[in-house]
């Protein structure tokens, strides 16, 4: 299978500063990409260079195996873009911002209104149609952004923070259309929210100093967690015992290579290596006859993953 | 092709969206009137003609046109809309061009509004229809020379005041560049031949022959090349952007 979109070597400098520094991935068709780092990491100006609004310093962007640089017409028809902050023209109204996007696009007739209506009944802007765009909420501008970038249907969506400024059920909202239109697409999201990786991509790039510092699906970056198969317990009762006991208790399970306070109420137990030890804190937690409050396996903490990758070393 | 008319559409009614055509025109007729009248004698002249009315149009376009194009480009990037832009597939000429000829009928269409002042003279006289005809082209073509001055100025900053002044500077210059406050600062140690080209750039200097009657087509090949040149450098600063570090 060849990729939909592929980047090899991307490079911008911006004078002595290097903004991207060799950056190189592929997506497939049904793939969500999802770009994760700090700000100014060079996920944005990594986007900027895809869609073809910067030129890059060096290295090469292929869109349907057409060079972009070479034939940045073809390449700009395939892919939808939502910029960072989805700027629109203030003066128009959605209607007329979607007319205008749907002309540029090729668009005609029965086919554009259907098209329109469609995506306008899809994003939810239908109350919004007649505003004028400088009027409307955060949320709505950005939505209005998504539209556009979805109007033609196009095989590649760009969509850099789409679900910025956006309220809890919207955000929903827009990870339930990012799924639903994955199958078909080859996606890219940047996003600094965390979770948001976790909930729609298929694979993340976690990218610091513009370079990709750790590639692989949510599951693989949570693996790299070190709370990854530790297992998480909370104890309640009046006769609870105090965490140096407990930590005294836990650490002689087999297994078990230390034990540490995880706020308040709860202990963390890490296994040595890729041990289990499930089986022994449960045995232990029924032999000492302690009342549980919750007790799980934590799949890894992405926000510490995030940390350690991008700050450390 | 397609990409072009459709920039063009919505820059053009992008100016009527907003009250900026509205104040627009008013302006430019009530100044255009002050200045044929008060300035230009138009009445005491006792000439059935438009030349009240047309030798001030440079003075006017001086400003009104910066004032017009200012925002060409550099609202594009001030709101971020220049990424859009410059995302879809729309090529740069086309961009550039589009949004050029826009502001060039918008400023078309308030010259045509002077249209009393022709069925005035009709009127009041016999004047010479294929000179004021003339007349009209001449000033339109100056128009988008001044225009074009103006976007590709306004290419280069995403402040409209910047745009705004610095065009303004420039045009300046092209009007006067056949008087002395120009001429005398080359002179006195640049060779005749240069001089006399930067004589050449007059926009005055051309205006002033179309206007008088003498309908030479080397003055609309002038204020067109100029207009070419102006927009090509125009698209060179747009491609160049994308790729300045």
């Amino acid at each position: 299978m060849t990729a939909m979109l592929e980047v090899r070597d991307l490079v911008k400098r911006f004078g002595p500063f290097t903004a991207v520094d060799g950056i190189s991935f592929e997506v497939q068709r049904g793939e969500v990409l999802g770009f994760l780092g700090p700000n100014g990491a060079g996920k944005s100006t990594t986007m900027k260079m895809i869609t073809g609004f910067l030129g890059p310093s060096a290295g090469t962007v292929t869109v349907n195996q057409f060079d972009a640089l070479a034939n940045p017409i073809m390449a700009k028809t395939r892919i939808g873009y939502l910029p960072e902050g989805a700027p629109a023209y203030p003066d128009m109204t959605p209607a007329s911002f979607l007319e205008f996007i749907a002309s540029v696009r090729g668009l005609k007739g029965r086919q554009r209104r259907q098209r329109i209506a469609e995506v306008t009944e899809r994003i939810d802007i239908g109350r919004v149609m007649q505003q004028p765009i400088e009027t409307l909420s955060k949320g709505f501008k950005r939505r209005v952004g998504l539209a556009q970038a979805l109007l033609h249907d196009p095989e590649i969506l760009i969509l850099d923070e789409p679900t910025d400024g956006l309220d809890p059920n919207q955000k929903f909202q827009v990870r339930e259309l990012i799924h639903e239109l994955a199958p078909e697409k080859a996606i890219i999201i940047s996003t600094h929210i965390l979770e948001e990786v976790s909930a729609v991509c298929s694979r993340a790039l976690i990218i610091a100093r513009g370079r990709i510092v750790a590639d692989g699906t949510p599951g693989e970056l949570m693996g790299r967690s070190r709370f990854h198969n530790a297992v998480v317990l909370e104890l309640k009762g009046d006769n609870k015992p105090d965490f140096e006991t407990l930590r005294a208790d836990l650490v002689r399970v087999p297994g078990v290579a230390s034990v540490e306070p995880d706020g308040e109420r709860r202990v963390v137990v890490f296994p040595e290596g890729s041990a289990t030890v499930t089986d022994g804190v449960s045995q232990l937690a029924a032999a000492r006859g302690w009342q549980i409050g919750a007790f799980y396996v934590d799949p890894g903490r992405m926000d510490e993953v995030f940390r350690s990758i991008t700050q450390g070393n | 092709m397609g990409a072009m008319t459709t920039v063009f559409r919505r820059e053009l009614a992008g100016y009527f969206a907003t009250p900026v055509a509205w104040v627009f025109i008013v302006i430019f007729l009530l100044t255009t009137a002050a200045f044929a009248f008060y300035l230009g004698n138009f009445f005491e002249r006792g000439q059935a003609d438009l030349l009240s009315f047309f030798t001030y149009l440079p003075w006017l376009y001086l400003f009104l046109i910066p004032a017009i194009g200012m925002r060409l480009w550099s609202e594009e990037r001030k709101t971020g809309t220049i990424e859009l832009l410059l995302t879809l597939p729309i090529s740069v000429p086309a961009a550039v061009i589009g949004k050029f000829l826009a502001a060039w009928a918008f400023v078309g269409i308030a010259l045509a509004l002077t249209f009393p002042f022709w069925l005035m003279v009709s009127y009041l006289g016999d004047p010479d229809h294929g000179v004021i005809l003339a007349s009209y082209v001449g000033a339109l073509l100056m128009a988008g020379g001044y225009l074009a001055i103006t976007s590709c100025l306004s290419s280069l900053t995403q402040n409209q005041v910047i745009a705004f002044v610095v065009s303004t500077c420039v045009c300046f210059l092209f009007t006067v560049s056949g008087t002395p406050i120009v001429l005398d600062f080359v002179s006195g140690w640049a060779p005749d031949l240069l001089v006399d080209q930067i004589a050449g750039f007059s926009f005055i200097t051309h205006f002033q022959s179309i206007i008088g009657g003498v309908i030479d087509l080397r003055d609309m090949v002038f204020f067109a090349s100029l207009i070419g040149v102006w927009l090509f450098v125009n698209m060179i600063i747009i491609e160049h952007k994308k790729f300045a570090g």
